[in-house]
């Protein structure tokens, strides 16, 4: 301890210094702070869609940054994200339909569900690497949508329709949009800062290790596997979050939700936000959303425009929209 | 029974139909440098893979600090204290020095299921790292990312690492592969503090380093020992010189 002086001389330069610390949390700030204040413009008169739509940008955030910390931390493509999506989705769905509309219960099966589905998936998956990673956590999805889809019970292919929001306390609260709204905005808060915490600790350093060289990691004692299946579960009970409160906001779950092209979605998100710095994540979820909303008032095939936009982005900004700003970490 | 900390008994490694270690034998005595030299393609790095666990032996035991350690994975052997370094430079590239060594210094200390609490800001970690780095003349260097220093940084950065996760008995692959000769000048010197410290299996290319440090070598030619024995014998060895020393004793 008493060369804790000589420690800052000599490690100051490999933490970040105080300014370009400042910097990295100047971005995320902004944007919890924009998203913070957004309700407010309805008091200015504009229009609830608003709302609905900024409300589905958080949730679309809070499913590409928990996949983040998979993609962007973990170097683990995963190709099958949305299923955890469809899984938080349908426990309320479910539930919902059979009369139990307890908010609490609903997002403890949700998560329950997450969990183990990302750990069986999640304990197969790991064992290959690179494309057969890609293509089986694809595989695991895909099985979700069929299953989804064969669900005659609970609507098939047609989906779902919720009956009403979930209660939390007996209380209906959410059945106002805004109150729905900040309780995205905390839950995408709360997320963000649970996994800014967990990337800079003991296990966060121990998965970025991993995504560097794992056979170094190896060579000092550490197997991966069990680092990554971990975080695999994390990932996957953060995004079954995300379905919760997905169902919730469009009060309405279909199969199309756990569809390949919803975890496309999420991984053009993370590239188009950037990888590896979590509020790129959401930087790309409220980017991907607008594009989307806006070019599809103009044209039916906005699709068109959107794949060259990604060619684009991977050609000419690597660390997507953050890494512009060079506050990537 | 012997009590040498590592005993490799009549261990093989095929690739395909190419036998490439055929029945290695060999004890490791506590507290010797125990070169294994041999031309390319001899089955060196194979050896060294086998013994780390980073390869499984086709047959055979490796028995490490009392243990039978031969289908144990190359982490938890790692664990236990048998560690290694890389041919070809493997280092955490994003990571900084600092964090390179601390992150092998964490390997050891607690555990890493712990999801709060900044790493790179423990002072147990760091200070063990520092003190490391210093030793290694890298303290200066301690913030520059690993991927770019140069080479001959890598090098030396790579053994800190591998003394950071604690070892009993170390493995050298090639150590001063690359380096130029004051970097191999200075890494000869860092061998020469830590032979005493430790046992080390040394692969090395550049003979005056291996005749300088070994206290025995062992030669590899088509995967098997033909000879071990004091750096002099091994000199004297006809066979040996016909192998493989030819030219450099010449």
């Amino acid at each position: 301890m008493n060369n804790l002086v000589d420690l800052d001389a000599h490690a100051s330069p490999a933490l970040a210094t105080p300014r370009r610390a400042n910097r990295a949390y100047l971005l995320p700030l902004i944007v919890f702070a924009i998203f913070a204040l957004v309700p407010l413009s309805v008091l200015w008169g504009s229009q609830s869609f608003i709302l609905a739509l900024v409300t589905r940008i958080m949730i679309l955030a809070l499913a590409a940054m928990s996949l983040d910390l998979l993609i962007g931390y973990g170097a683990m493509i995963s190709f099958g994200h949305a299923a955890y999506v469809g899984l938080g989705a349908y426990s309320v769905a479910i539930l919902a339909s059979h009369g139990i509309t307890d908010g609490f219960i609903q997002l403890a099966v949700a998560l329950s569900v997450s969990l183990i589905f990302a750990f069986f998936t999640g304990a197969i998956s790991l064992r290959t690497k690179g494309v057969y990673f890609i293509m089986i956590t694809l595989a695991f999805g895909q099985m979700l949508f069929f299953l989804g889809t064969s669900l005659a019970a609970y609507g098939g292919d047609d989906g779902l329709t919720l009956a009403s929001r979930s209660m939390f306390f007996g209380s209906k609260f959410m059945k106002n949009d805004v109150a729905m709204y900040y309780v995205a905005f905390g839950v995408l808060l709360g997320a963000y800062l649970l996994l800014r915490a967990i990337v800079a600790s003991r296990f966060g350093r121990v998965l970025r290790g991993i995504r560097e060289n794992p056979v170094r990691m190896e060579a000092i004692g550490f197997a991966p596997y069990r680092y990554q299946l971990t975080a695999y579960v994390i990932a996957g009970m953060i995004a079954g979050v995300s379905g919760f409160l997905l169902a919730n906001q469009t009060e309405f779950v279909s199969p199309a939700y756990t569809a390949w092209q919803r975890s496309g979605d999420l991984i053009f998100v993370l590239v188009l936000g950037g990888l590896g710095s979590l509020h790129g994540a959401i930087i790309g979820a409220a980017v991907f959303s607008l594009l989307a909303d806006i070019l599809s008032h103009y044209t039916e095939n906005w699709a068109l425009i959107f794949g060259p936009i990604l060619i684009l982005v991977v050609l000419y900004a690597r660390g997507g929209i953050t890494g512009l700003f060079g506050s990537k970490s | 029974m012997s009590n040498a900390p590592l005993q490799l008994q009549n261990i093989c490694k095929n690739y395909g139909a190419l036998r490439v270690t055929d029945d290695v034998s060999l004890n490791i005595e506590a507290g010797e440098l125990h070169a294994i030299i041999g031309p390319n393609g001899a089955g060196k790095t194979t050896l060294i893979h086998q013994i780390s666990g980073h390869a499984q032996s086709d047959s055979g035991r490796i028995i490490f600090d009392g243990q039978d350690v031969s289908r144990l994975p190359m982490a938890e052997r790692a664990r236990m204290g048998l560690v290694r370094s890389f041919q070809i430079t493997s280092i955490l590239p994003r990571f900084s020095a600092l964090e390179n060594v601390a992150i092998a210094v964490q390997a050891r200390s607690g555990s890493s299921f712990s999801f709060f609490g900044n790493a790179s800001k423990e002072p147990a970690l760091n200070d063990a790292a520092i003190a490391l780095l210093s030793r290694f003349g890298l303290a200066a260097r301690a913030g520059v990312p690993a991927g770019q220093m140069s080479h001959g940084e890598k090098r030396q950065l790579e053994i800190a690492i591998a003394l950071a996760a604690k070892p009993k008995l170390l493995l050298l692959d090639e150590p001063l592969a690359g380096t130029s000769h004051d970097e191999s000048q200075r890494l000869i010197n860092t061998l020469q503090e830590l032979r005493k410290e430790l046992p080390i299996v040394l692969i090395e290319h550049d003979m005056d380093a291996v005749f300088a440090l070994a206290d025995r070598v062992s030669v590899l030619v088509y995967g098997r020992i033909i000879a071990s024995g004091s750096p002099q014998s091994i000199r004297d060895n006809a066979e040996v010189r016909a192998a493989y020393l030819g030219e450099e004793a010449a």
